[in-house]
């Protein structure tokens, strides 16, 4: 887990990788209700055929956005385009984009046939064109032997493959996803997140796909958007958005972190009795430390062969949890401080250890904006 | 053999709901005492009142079935309450949808006045409309009472309708948006369809209560008599046992309906809403 | 989620008809109020308060007033007497038969108003049931006459037609109740007449003001009823407005006590929102 050398702010990908051509952007988006900012200014592009999760808290206005990319509210300010079309004039059943609601919204008096039949009828497409797309659509998602039951008659997993077959049935550019996943159980969840995502290589469209769960996002998503109380606060891959979070609230949201609250000087951090050597500029400064860079050194002799690379302190064990192939350990320094480190499942651990960890591991992290 | 006990009986409160027992038994009897009386009456050979009841005989149905005049009335009220209906229909539910999803200045106002002839006594909506209808110089037809009823028994589609749009989940309309259906097309498809108990509650209610209006239509009437007004007439005149055939019959019908209704399992749920929209004013203000 | 085109089509026609056959007749009323009528029977549309005048001056119209308010407040304290037990049983210890009970509560109102009234006029009067029962069974010799033609005979009759009116807003704030705040009473060691009124009837409070408002102005605005059963000394004051929309042809006089009615009754429902707002606490 070694990491190159960190620039002052870690990069963020607003654009997706140079490679795949944009499918929609997303321009200085904002939203208000009644004086309430729920989006403020959020900018990005979604490339086609990418996996983009919108990842955040209840109140970060992940789901306003994806309102706003389908149609149900209007931004208050700002610009929806895709391709050449401004998105965000359009009427929803003008967009060429589909949504897999939460509740997932089947028609409760339509069969599940009827259903996925639906954006079809409506376009007014000839009945063997229906027939055939509709077949095609629910063996996919391998409901056939479904397809005359009502939507109640049918389990939460159904219903959820069923709201894809529904959304993909059109052909859309664009399928947004809110929260699909979380009115399943674990087991399920874990199965459904599989399936998703190799549906979504199989079909070859975007995805932006909304989530509060971050290992959820990062074990599906191309890039993860996180939004905050409104804000982008970061978007990037998800191995780039935990090696190199950007803010504070990144760091710590995504897995498990050490945030140091220290002053650079003169090209030298410091934290309590702590200083390393840093790129970051002068001023008072956060570094986010993820625990696993974090090495218990106490159960080794006091002169390891490694002292002179890394940054050593000593402290108290005060708390140990375990976390099925490792365990987290929290020590209490002699100047106060108090670092999480990670280590292997089983060790025993002393209960005055020595920490040491290398100072191309301090990421240098933004504060993140105060909730007003 | 557990089902046979009844959880809710057995519950430890058991002197106390005896005497609720009785009186609940004796409210009843009160509520049924009247249709009770109607219904051995209508079969009664002395006619009026008189206790015992003697003589078991249909002659007053048969008398009924011969007098053109209340089966003019009862056609007469069979178009005014389908005109009702549909008039309340056509204005109550988007009024409903207005309620539900709208923003508009006044709309405080409009929900109160769409909403307050439900409560209010007939007379004043009669009397109201008479007079707009004398400034305008509408001739008083059964037209007159169609705009009245209409115009009363809006708020009965509109409270029922509304109550079902609360109920309604956003997300299905969404959903037919995304899919590509247009506004009008959504509404047909969608929103009809999971609307459609309290549509048809409200639409019996409405009917029903048309058929029954007479404080409305007291003011409104011109040449031809809805079958309230004529049996009210009748009824100043003094008792006429026909009457009682008639209201016997008008009950089996209502019963007839109501059984409809429950079948739908939409009425339970009406009235109550109704009750509680009556007072509960200000949920989507 | 909507367009604006969607609201506009949902709003304008109901918001035509409201103003064109609500809004409009109440001000002609309101106007109608201020005009007057000639000894030869045409309406002066010259503006006057003589109508008010006349309602302050004239006692007769304040003494129908009082006596009306006074026989809907008998008819509200009696639909809530006989009213809130039924709800109360219905809603928690009906068991299984609460369907069935609910439907018997309201099938009463699916019959005619004016067969019941009617009804009502058959068991009262001097020949009706009632008489003819109590001689029969030689209680009485001779047939009592208040029964009929009498303020009793519109209270009972009214009370009779706005219970299940009563009941049903009742039903419905004890049926919003969680169950568990009343086990939590018992918990806490109240016993069922304590949790009753500690717990049960506050919580229930809306349902009674709207039940009662329902019996009050829809019985007080009653003129049938008096017609059919009150005689002269049950006369209310909608009758004296229908008299004066039809022999007495005084419409101007009839609108003003219209209007008055209209004050009154929106002045009670206004009053009644507060108080349900009072006591509702979710």
């Amino acid at each position: 887990m070694a990491s190159p050398p960190t620039p002052a702010v870690a990069p963020t990908a607003r654009t997706p990788p140079d490679t795949k051509p944009i499918l929609l952007s997303i321009k200085n988006v904002a939203k208000t209700f009644g004086g309430n900012a729920v989006l403020r200014n959020v900018s990005l592009d979604i490339a086609e055929g990418e996996f983009l999760t919108v990842l955040g808290e209840s109140g970060s206005g992940k789901t306003t956005l994806l309102r706003i990319i389908a149609g149900f509210e209007t931004a208050s300010s700002g610009e929806v385009w895709m391709g050449t079309l401004r998105l965000d004039l359009q009427p929803p059943y003008r967009r060429r984009v589909n949504t897999v609601f939460q509740s997932y919204a089947l028609f409760p008096h339509l069969t599940v046939e009827q259903n996925v039949a639906y954006g079809l009828r409506v376009a007014k497409r000839p009945a063997a064109e229906i027939a055939q797309r509709v077949a095609e659509a629910l063996d996919k998602v391998k409901m056939t032997a479904y397809a005359k039951a009502k939507p109640s008659k049918i389990s939460g997993g159904q219903q959820q493959r069923v709201a894809l077959a529904r959304a993909l049935v059109n052909r859309p550019r664009l399928l947004l996803l809110d929260e699909p996943l979380s009115a399943l159980d674990a087991n399920l969840r874990r199965q459904m997140q599989v399936e998703l995502k190799s549906l979504q290589r199989e079909v070859g469209i975007a995805f932006v796909f909304v989530t509060h769960d971050q290992e959820e996002a990062m074990v599906m998503s191309d890039r993860i958007a996180l939004l905050r109380f409104g804000d982008l606060e970061q978007i990037a891959t998800p191995r780039e958005i935990y090696s190199r979070p950007a803010t504070a609230y990144v760091a710590q949201f995504i897995g498990h972190t050490n945030l140091l609250k220290g002053e650079v000087r003169g090209g030298i951090a410091r934290c309590a009795s702590l200083s390393w050597p840093t790129q970051a500029p002068g001023g008072p400064a956060l570094f986010s430390l993820r625990p696993e860079h974090v090495r218990l050194a106490g159960n080794a002799p006091e002169k390891s062969p490694e002292k002179n690379q890394g940054v050593r302190t000593r402290g108290r064990v005060v708390h140990q949890a375990f976390h099925g192939a490792t365990e987290l350990v929290r020590v209490a320094c002699v100047d106060g401080l108090v670092l999480l480190a990670r280590t292997a499942a089983g060790l025993v651990v002393k209960n005055e250890v020595e920490l040491e960890f290398s100072p191309l591991d301090v990421v240098p992290v933004r504060e993140s904006r105060e909730r007003k | 053999m557990e089902f046979l006990v009844s959880p809710s009986s057995s519950s430890g409160i058991v002197p106390s709901s005896r005497w609720l027992l009785f009186y609940v038994a004796a409210v009843f009897s009160f509520l049924y005492l009247p249709i009770a009386v109607l219904i051995v009456y209508s079969f009664n050979g002395e006619g009026v009142g008189g206790f015992p009841p003697r003589h078991l005989t249909l002659d007053w149905y048969r008398l009924l079935f011969t007098d053109g005049a209340i089966w003019d009335s009862f056609l007469n009220s069979l178009q005014v309450a389908f005109a009702a209906m549909a008039i309340s229909l056509i204005f109550g539910i988007p009024a409903a949808l207005a309620l539900d999803r709208a923003k508009f200045p006044g709309k405080a106002l409009f929900r109160r006045l769409v909403l307050l002839p439900l409560i209010l006594p007939g007379i004043i909506t009669g009397l109201s409309l008479l007079m707009l209808f004398n400034m305008t110089g509408v001739r008083l037809s059964l037209m007159t009472i169609v705009l009245g009823h209409g115009t009363a028994l809006i708020s009965v589609a509109t409270t029922e309708v509304f109550a079902g749009l609360q109920k309604l989940d956003r997300a299905q309309e969404e959903a037919s948006l995304d899919l590509g259906a247009n506004y009008w097309q959504t509404f047909w498809r969608i929103t009809v369809p999971n609307l459609k108990l309290p549509i048809i509650g409200a639409a019996l209610l409405i009917f029903t209560l048309s058929m029954d209006e007479i404080a409305v239509s007291f003011f409104l009437i011109g040449r031809d008599n809805t079958l309230p007004l004529e049996i009210w007439g009748r009824l100043r005149r003094g008792i006429t046992p026909e009457i009682n055939a008639v209201s016997t019959i008008i009950f089996v019908f209502s019963l007839a309906t109501i059984v409809l209704w429950y079948r739908l399992n939409a009425r339970a749920e009406g009235m109550a809403e109704i009750a509680a929209e009556m007072m509960n004013d200000d949920k989507s203000v | 989620m909507f367009s604006r085109t969607y609201k506009l089509i949902v709003t304008l026609p109901p918001l035509v008809w409201v103003t064109a056959f609500l809004l409009v007749p109440y001000f002609l009323m309101f106007c109608y109020s201020f005009w007057s009528v000639t000894p030869s029977q045409t309406i002066l549309h010259s503006w006057n308060l003589d109508n008010y005048k006349e309602l302050v001056v004239k006692t007769t119209y304040w003494q129908t007033l009082l006596r009306s308010m006074w026989i809907a407040a008998r008819v509200t304290i009696f639909s809530l007497m006989l009213g809130y037990p039924l709800a109360y049983f219905l809603s928690f210890y009906a068991g299984p038969r609460k369907d069935l009970l609910y439907q018997l509560v309201i099938i009463p109102l699916w019959v005619s108003y004016l067969v019941r009234a009617y009804a009502w006029k058959t068991i009262l009067g001097s020949e009706g049931v009632l008489n003819t029962l109590l001689q029969y069974v030689h209680l009485t010799r001779h047939p009592l006459d208040f029964l009929l033609y009498s303020p009793f005979a519109v209270v009972l009759t009214l009370t009779h037609i706005y219970t299940p009116f009563a009941v049903l807003p009742i039903y419905a704030a004890l049926e919003h109740i969680p169950r568990n705040l009343v086990e939590a009473s018992h918990d806490l060691g109240a016993t069922p007449t304590q949790t009753f009124w500690k717990v049960i009837f506050p919580l229930s409070i809306p349902g009674v003001v709207a039940g009662a408002t329902f019996a009050f102005v829809l019985s007080l605005g009653d003129f049938l009823a008096p017609l059919l059963l009150g005689g002269p000394s049950g006369i209310m004051i909608s009758n004296i407005v229908v008299s004066l929309f039809g022999a007495a042809y005084n419409w101007p006089l009839g609108a003003a006590i219209s209007l008055g009615m209209l004050i009154i009754v929106v002045s009670l429902l206004f009053v009644s929102e507060r108080l349900e707002k009072k006591w509702s606490f979710s």
